[in-house]
């Protein structure tokens, strides 16, 4: 053991000394290695910074809240057996609330009403169309993730009172009060004024994604009062424990089968969602892009290595001399391997770390030019390109490493 | 012709080998280089090989070097069977027992001479320090203390072979192979290079030469003359007048 320390110390100063003496050609060898680990490591990060965009997107829907809805969160292929379900009224939530607190054991909290329709909302020469407009109750805060920047959310009486307040998105903010503060300004939706009360605190778009940015929340009496038309109902339910999801679904499942006063031989006809679910819909999606994504810049470093592999063996060949005087003088057949795989080791570690820089320089630039884009340049991302610059290096230098160590002294010896 | 006893008392035996053969297989054809050598060679002692071009020299010389495995017959080796042994076994005499002088100095390019001289203190896993200090030390007895940081091709051919020649000292081996050390070296250069040698052996080196010239073979204390892979005569002989230069 000590002895191979020894080996692979003194391997790597002939290494170094080996790179030294053929500057230019370690370095363009070593350039093939570098754009593949730099196209690697972007990838890496691009798909990081996904997965990060998907998961803060999902936030909004909490992971300890439950989801009550006509339609489930997924593609269905037996469209017709969800048509002619029954809708989700916002009622159900009253309801569910007066069956919670009569169960002590309950798993479940609060049960909140959601109506929701796009609208425009204007504010003097200002317009924003197609905003996301929620009707629902006081509750609704808790089960959110988002917070006011400005101002609050409204409270129970104002939510029982029907007043004509709205709690606005981020972006919706920006949109209509470019220079001024929103809070008690009136916003006209749908021809009715609305104090605006609150502002949300931004969240971020990401691909397109739902966001809190842009949309609107208002009490569901006044929502009711003024767009009754073929709004969405919901009825989200808040957990006490989310460590015990799948009890307080099956609870919920009774709550509802009773509210819909369904015997026990029919089906659920509403649906029960999580975020999980919903997460689980577009894991396919992301895997199937992450995987293309890495094989494909896989391949450039795959090129890389080739120029590694290509390289050490001419190395070999022209020191066939020099391998043949290290083995008249004592080198064993381990060491010559442990040399040569040090020096293709080498260089595309040296490769390795000088892409490393280059893809942690693009990182910040990209960063600073999208600043939705979350791009996060990781630990783990830096140990494992450094990793796989290691075992391109081995697994590139191995065959030629193998013949340097097999040569005939003798025929290495006379090699001209 | 004298006996060896009368140059110097006998030595144990080192090299002991007997009826050894080389085939080369060329295809259709196969060089027979060895044809049957039987050869003993004993501690402190000063041999040259002779012969025609083609004669199995350098074969003999690769196989005593344990560089070359013979087709058939017996090796010993400090009293070791050589065929026995494993290629680790094989690498550790030649790093420790044996030590080459080549031709053609096969030196590393890129190397200084200490470097070059640090080689087989490297294969036998010897720390940093002690090395140089080792390296410095051979370098120094072959009249090249002022060259330690020269690269081969800032030295001139004499200083290259006495490189190589530190280098192979420099594990204090039991011979010393040298394969037409002068061969690149004009004659003057060559009687430097013959002299070290020559101090060599009077130390107690065992060395084993190879050359074409008689001139050079003179040196040496017994001459064996190879011919179609068969030694054709084996005689002890008192050295020529050998001027006793000083290195430098
Ligand atoms: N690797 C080899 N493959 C085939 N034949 C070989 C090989 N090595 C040596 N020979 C043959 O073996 C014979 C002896 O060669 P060797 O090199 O031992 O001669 P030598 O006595 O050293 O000659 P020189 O004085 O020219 O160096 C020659 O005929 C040569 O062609
Ligand atoms: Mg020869």
């Amino acid at each position: 053991m000590k002895r191979l320390i020894y080996e692979l110390g003194e391997s790597w100063k002939i290494a170094a000394a080996q790179m030294r003496a053929s500057k230019t050609r370690s370095i363009l060898t070593a350039l093939g290695v570098i754009i593949g680990i730099v196209a690697v490591t972007l990838m890496g990060t691009a798909i990081n910074g996904i997965q990060t965009g998907f998961d803060k997107s999902m936030s909004v829907l909490g992971d300890d809240v439950l989801y009550v809805t006509q339609w489930p969160w997924k593609r269905v292929d037996d469209w017709w057996n969800y048509r002619d379900r029954k809708k989700i009224k916002t009622e159900y939530a009253e309801t569910i609330n007066r069956m919670i607190e009569k169960a002590p054991n309950s798993n479940l909290v609060v049960a909140v009403p959601t109506s929701s329709l796009m609208r425009s909302i204007k504010y003097g020469g200002n317009e924003v169309e197609n905003v996301f407009t929620l009707g629902t109750t006081s509750d609704f805060i808790i089960t959110s993730t988002v917070d006011c920047k400005e101002g609050r959310f409204f409270n129970e009486i104002e939510s029982r009172g029907a007043a004509n307040v709205v709690v606005i998105g981020y972006d919706v903010a920006d949109a209509l009060f470019p220079s001024e503060s929103p809070i008690n300004k009136s916003v006209l939706i749908n021809g009715q004024l609305f104090k605006v009360i609150g502002v949300n605190t931004r969240q971020g778009t990401f691909l397109g994604l739902f966001s809190w940015d842009s949309m609107v929340a208002m009490p569901l009496t006044a929502f009711n009062k003024y767009f009754s038309t073929k709004s969405e109902s919901d009825v989200r339910v808040k957990l006490k424990d989310k460590t015990k999801l799948a009890d307080a679904k099956d609870e919920l499942t009774g709550l509802m089968r009773r509210v819909r006063g369904l015997p026990p031989e029919k089906k659920d006809d509403f649906t029960i969602n999580e975020q999980q679910a919903f997460k689980s819909t577009l894991d396919p999606v992301k895997n199937t892009i992450a995987f293309a994504g890495l094989f494909i810049t896989g391949l450039s470093l795959f090129v890389g290595a080739i120029g590694i592999m290509n390289i050490t063996f001419v190395s070999v060949k022209e020191r066939t001399k020099e391998i043949g005087t290290r083995k008249a003088l004592g080198a064993r057949r381990r060491t010559i391997l442990l040399q040569f795989l040090i020096e293709s080791t080498a260089l595309c570690l040296v490769g390795g770390f000088i892409g490393l820089s280059f893809a942690f320089l693009m990182c910040s630039g990209l960063g600073k030019a999208f600043p939705d884009f979350p791009i996060h340049f990781s630990v783990g991302l830096v140990l494992m390109s450094m990793i796989v610059s290691v075992m391109t290096g081995l697994i590139s230098g191995f065959a030629p490493a193998w013949t340097a160590s097999r040569l005939d002294p003798v025929t290495a010896l006379r090699y001209e | 012709m004298q006996t060896l006893d009368s140059i110097r008392p006998p030595g144990s035996i080192v090299i002991d080998i007997e009826n050894l053969t080389k085939d080369y297989v060329m295809g259709e054809e196969i060089v027979r280089a060895l044809r049957g050598v039987s050869l003993q060679i004993r501690r402190n002692e000063y041999l040259a090989i002779m012969g025609p071009s083609g004669s199995g020299k350098s074969t003999l010389m690769n196989m005593l070097g344990c560089l070359d495995t013979p087709t058939s017959g017996r090796y010993e080796f400090n009293g070791k069977h050589v065929a026995k042994m494993n290629d680790d076994e094989l690498a550790a005499i030649r790093n420790r027992e044996i030590g080459f002088v080549f031709q053609t100095f096969n030196l590393l390019p890129r190397s200084d001479s200490l470097r070059n001289v640090e080689l087989p203190l490297i294969y036998a896993g010897l720390d940093p320090e002690t090395r140089e200090e080792r390296a410095t030390q051979a370098l120094r007895d072959v009249g090249l203390g002022d060259r330690l940081h020269h690269k081969p091709n800032e030295l001139s051919g004499g200083q290259r072979q006495r490189v190589a020649i530190a280098r192979a000292l420099v594990n204090q081996p039991s011979i010393i192979l040298a394969d037409e050390p002068t061969g690149n070296l004009d004659s003057k250069t060559g009687a430097e290079i013959m002299s070290i040698l020559e101090t060599l052996y009077e130390h107690g080196h065992t060395i084993i030469l190879v050359t074409h010239e008689s001139d050079i073979a003179r040196h040496a204390r017994r001459t064996v003359h190879l011919r179609d892979g068969l030694i054709e005569s084996d005689e002890f002989v008192q050295p020529g007048e050998v001027p006793s230069l000083a290195y430098t």
